[in-house]
């Protein structure tokens, strides 16, 4: 059964024949038996997008009315506008008022500087072997307090993998594939530059922490630094190559095994200082590198814990996974 | 010194060894391991409240090899292990309990995920409630709140991300506010354990040097606090979240979360501030008025909903407004009956989300109570374990809401004439709302349907049964042998000083 053509006339078939017959000249391309049709067909068309138009304004009015009630709404914006901002700045004037009668800054009769800050001072080197005194109070002294807050980057890290971490495999493979795909990778100049940078940015980071009981820095700010020169690797060389030393199961072992020495070492503090027991590990002299008992060690693994979940936000930003 | 006294740090470092090992592995071992933990828990948090009664005195914990101004200590009398203890049970008994609706909502993949963020609340939990110093309180309730943020948007649709964001952005203004408090009473005090501050608040308050900071840093981490555990004005965040997260979370965030930073409030009523000082500055006033809003508004809005679960979580409102209430009489009496009433909520509402959950199960999962008709027959269990719950928080005898009702009209009769009056009239009035909206939720589920289809595939969870027939009889517990526990509340707000 062949199909019925009724658009005949459009054709280039038709063309054909009405230049053998003397209607129309082929070389001048003018199809002069469809332009009515094309006119009447433009003309329909205009008037069907009129009718749409006057479908859609009169929709968009019947809106309106149906949200016409809702107009003391805008008052209520603007009304709520002007009480946040009321509130700000009440709390503003409060608290930076009350900063005013606290007692001056550096002053030395103020009540913090007391016999707490006093023993720090005068004999944190020698209880805690540590020549950062900084060190030795968080570390060591306060040692509950700082394994609470290196948690709490753990928990932070959770937190975005719970939101961010892709695991159906579809789409994770398109993801993967788009992310290699809009990756820059072959930037000379960046490469070049990490090339350089890189060494010397995560020797600086072991720096810090391994001297972080002797000068400023420690587990915090040197697993920063480490953190940045992963980063920076990757921006580089790209995802495939930061693999090669750095994926989801090495960043697993790393962190679980520092974070879980780490609570080992502190539960270790804890129950020989609690019970009184003598202490095992030497303090060594202060100043040296190998001193100040746990608190290298201590530093070391907060350090790895830091510069895992540093690394851990870029990538799961950048591509949902490690 | 005795090896129960070690149970103190270990209960709250297990708890975070726990969620450290749960990063590692696959879920559902994550929750196994979980699970036992949890009964580890409840051991030794009961042993460590045996010993204390035992004891009759307080014990401190020195966390390492330096006494407590210079050292971190924690400090364990016979109300924290109670609280401890029972912090403990209801985690248990809500992570049991809604383990089918885990399966159904959490991403398998996740899984060990959201057994870190369990692990981890328990432990800043329990470090909320031994905690000696409050600066490490400080750190541990920011762990809680990263890991009740979590527990919301685990499961993933737009409602609990909209709902996480709101909690997040909420909570963290609380964290805020109890920060600057904190450091403010630090400059003003230079301690920060616990027993000194008090003894420099005391000289403070006496001499009126820094007055008006200190009246300052008791407005903030009241504030503080009455935000993170949703107060009245500050409760715009809390119906989403008990709404849509998974019925385990929902229970743990209704019964726990909120109700350790009640805990630690009134832990800084008493060990930080002092009492005196606190209604001196009138701060039990203002918490006693939002109270009182809280406790008729949360109700009345209860009465407008159609869904259970909204139903349920602004009738938590409601309750956090009887705590504060009772908070705000400023008396000890007071004080016992809002404790009281948090572990009567606690067991109250966590029992009440895992029931609604069972019931949601066998109505085609739908929340909606035209569809949860005769949805008790369907499920038995769970629609007699919604009952008792509606029941407790109406107030009827036998019942552990009953009892802490009764409570706060004890407390209410001995405090001054006008609080004594509003306090009487608004309890009477709440009750009845109470009674509305619950009453009427319970003849919903148990009306039967024309058409009652059942199918017969159809199973109840055993962990979830079992977890529930605990439940009921915790409330039951609760509702008739309230005395002893009453009286360790008191003799532990007694050595709270």
């Amino acid at each position: 059964m062949s199909r019925k053509r009724t658009d005949y006339r459009s054709t280039f078939y038709s063309r054909i024949e009405n230049f053998v017959n003397g209607k129309e000249d082929f070389l001048l391309y003018k199809p002069k038996g469809n332009t009515e049709a094309k006119q009447l067909e433009s003309l329909e068309e205009e008037l069907a997008e009129a009718a749409d138009l006057l479908e859609q304004r009169e929709a968009r009015q019947k809106l309106q009315d149906r949200m016409a009630p809702l107009d003391y709404l805008k008052n209520f914006h603007k009304l709520y506008g002007v009480v946040a901002a009321l509130v700000c700045a009440t709390m503003m004037i409060l608290l930076i008022s009350t900063v005013i009668y606290l007692p001056p800054f550096g002053s030395p009769d103020n009540p913090t500087n007391n016999e707490v800050i006093e023993r720090y001072i005068e004999k944190g080197e020698e209880e805690t072997g540590a020549v950062n005194i900084v060190t030795g109070l968080i570390l060591n002294y306060r040692g509950f307090d700082t394994m609470g807050e290196t948690h709490v980057l753990f928990i932070a890290a959770s937190c975005v993998m719970i939101l961010l971490l892709i695991v159906e495999g579809e789409e994770k493979k398109s993801v993967y594939a788009n992310d290699r795909y809009l990756e820059p990778g072959n930037d000379i100049i960046i490469q070049r530059v990490a090339c350089f940078l890189i060494p010397v940015i995560l020797l600086f980071g072991i720096y810090v922490i391994l001297n972080g009981h002797l000068s400023p820095g420690g587990g915090f700010s040197g697993g920063a630094v480490i953190g940045a020169g992963l980063i920076l690797h990757e921006a580089a060389f790209g995802f495939r190559k930061t693999e090669r030393f750095f994926n989801e199961h090495v960043y697993k072992i790393a962190k679980v095994s520092a974070l879980c020495f780490y609570v080992c070492c502190l539960s270790y503090y804890f129950y020989m200082g609690a019970h009184g027991y003598d202490n095992h590990i030497p303090l060594g002299t202060p100043g040296n590198i190998i001193s100040s008992g746990l608190i290298l060690f201590i530093n070391i693994f907060v350090g790895t814990e830091v510069a895992c979940t540093m690394y851990a936000f870029y990538a799961l930003f950048r591509k949902g996974g490690l | 010194m005795a090896f129960i006294e070690d149970l103190v740090p270990l209960s709250i470092v297990i708890c975070l060894f726990g969620g450290i090992i749960c990063s590692a592995i696959n879920g559902r071992i994550a929750r196994r391991l979980t699970i036992t933990l949890l009964g580890f828990q409840i051991v030794m948090n009961a042993l460590v409240l045996g010993y204390t009664l035992y004891l009759g005195h307080e014990f401190v914990y020195v966390m390492g090899r330096f006494p407590a101004p210079w050292g971190n200590e924690l400090r364990a009398g016979c109300l924290e292990g109670l609280m401890a203890l029972f912090f403990s049970v209801i985690m248990l008994l809500s992570v049991t309990g809604g383990i089918r609706g885990q399966d159904d909502d959490i991403d398998p993949a996740k899984m060990n995920l959201y057994f870190i963020m369990i692990n981890l609340m328990m432990s800043s939990l329990l470090a909320l409630v031994y905690t000696n110093d409050l600066f490490t309180a400080y750190v541990f309730v920011e762990i809680n709140t990263m890991a009740a943020g979590a527990l919301i948007m685990i499961r993933r649709n737009g409602h609990t991300l909209v709902a996480a964001t709101k909690y997040m952005i909420m909570s963290l203004l609380g964290s805020g506010l109890l920060l600057i408090g904190i450091s403010m009473l630090y400059s003003i005090t230079g301690q920060l354990l616990m027993p000194d501050i008090k003894e420099a608040v005391a000289k403070i308050n006496a001499s009126g040097e820094y007055a008006i900071p200190l009246t300052v840093v008791i407005g903030l981490i009241s504030v503080a606090l009455a935000i993170k555990s949703a107060l009245y004005p500050f409760h715009s965040w809390l119906p989403e979240a008990y709404g849509y997260s998974t019925a385990s979370s929902s229970a743990i965030l209704s019964s726990l979360v909120s109700k350790g930073y009640i805990f630690l409030l009134i832990k800084i009523f008493y060990r930080v501030i002092g009492l005196g000082v606190m209604v001196d500055h009138k701060i039990t006033n203002i918490l006693f008025i939002f109270g009182i809003i809280a406790m008729i508004s949360g109700s009345i809005s209860a009465i407008r909903q159609t869904d259970v679960r909204h139903l349920i979580a602004y009738s938590s409102i409601a309750q956090i407004g009887y705590i504060y209430m009772g908070i705000g009489l400023g008396s000890m009496a007071g004080m016992v009956a809002a404790i009281f009433h948090i572990m009567s909520h606690s067991a109250t509402k966590s029992m009440l989300f895992i029931a609604q959950r069972g019931l949601v199960e066998v109505s085609g999962g739908s929340k909606d109570f035209s569809d949860l008709k005769g949805s008790a027959y369907r499920n038995t269990l769970a629609g007699f374990a919604f009952a008792v719950g509606a029941f407790s928080m109406v107030g009827i005898p036998l019942l552990s809401g009953f009892t802490s009702k009764v409570y706060f009209a004890e407390a209410a009769i001995t405090s001054v004439k006008v609080k004594m009056w509003i306090a009487m009239i608004t309890l009477a009035v709440s009750t009845i709302l109470n009674a509305v909206y619950f009453i009427r939720a319970v003849i919903s589920v148990y009306t039967p349907r024309k058409m009652e289809f059942k199918d017969p595939m159809y199973k109840p969870a055993r962990t979830s049964a079992a977890a529930l027939v605990c439940f009921v009889l915790l409330n039951f517990f609760l509702g008739i042998l309230s005395y002893p526990i009453a009286y360790t509340i008191q003799t532990g707000l007694g050595a709270f000083g």
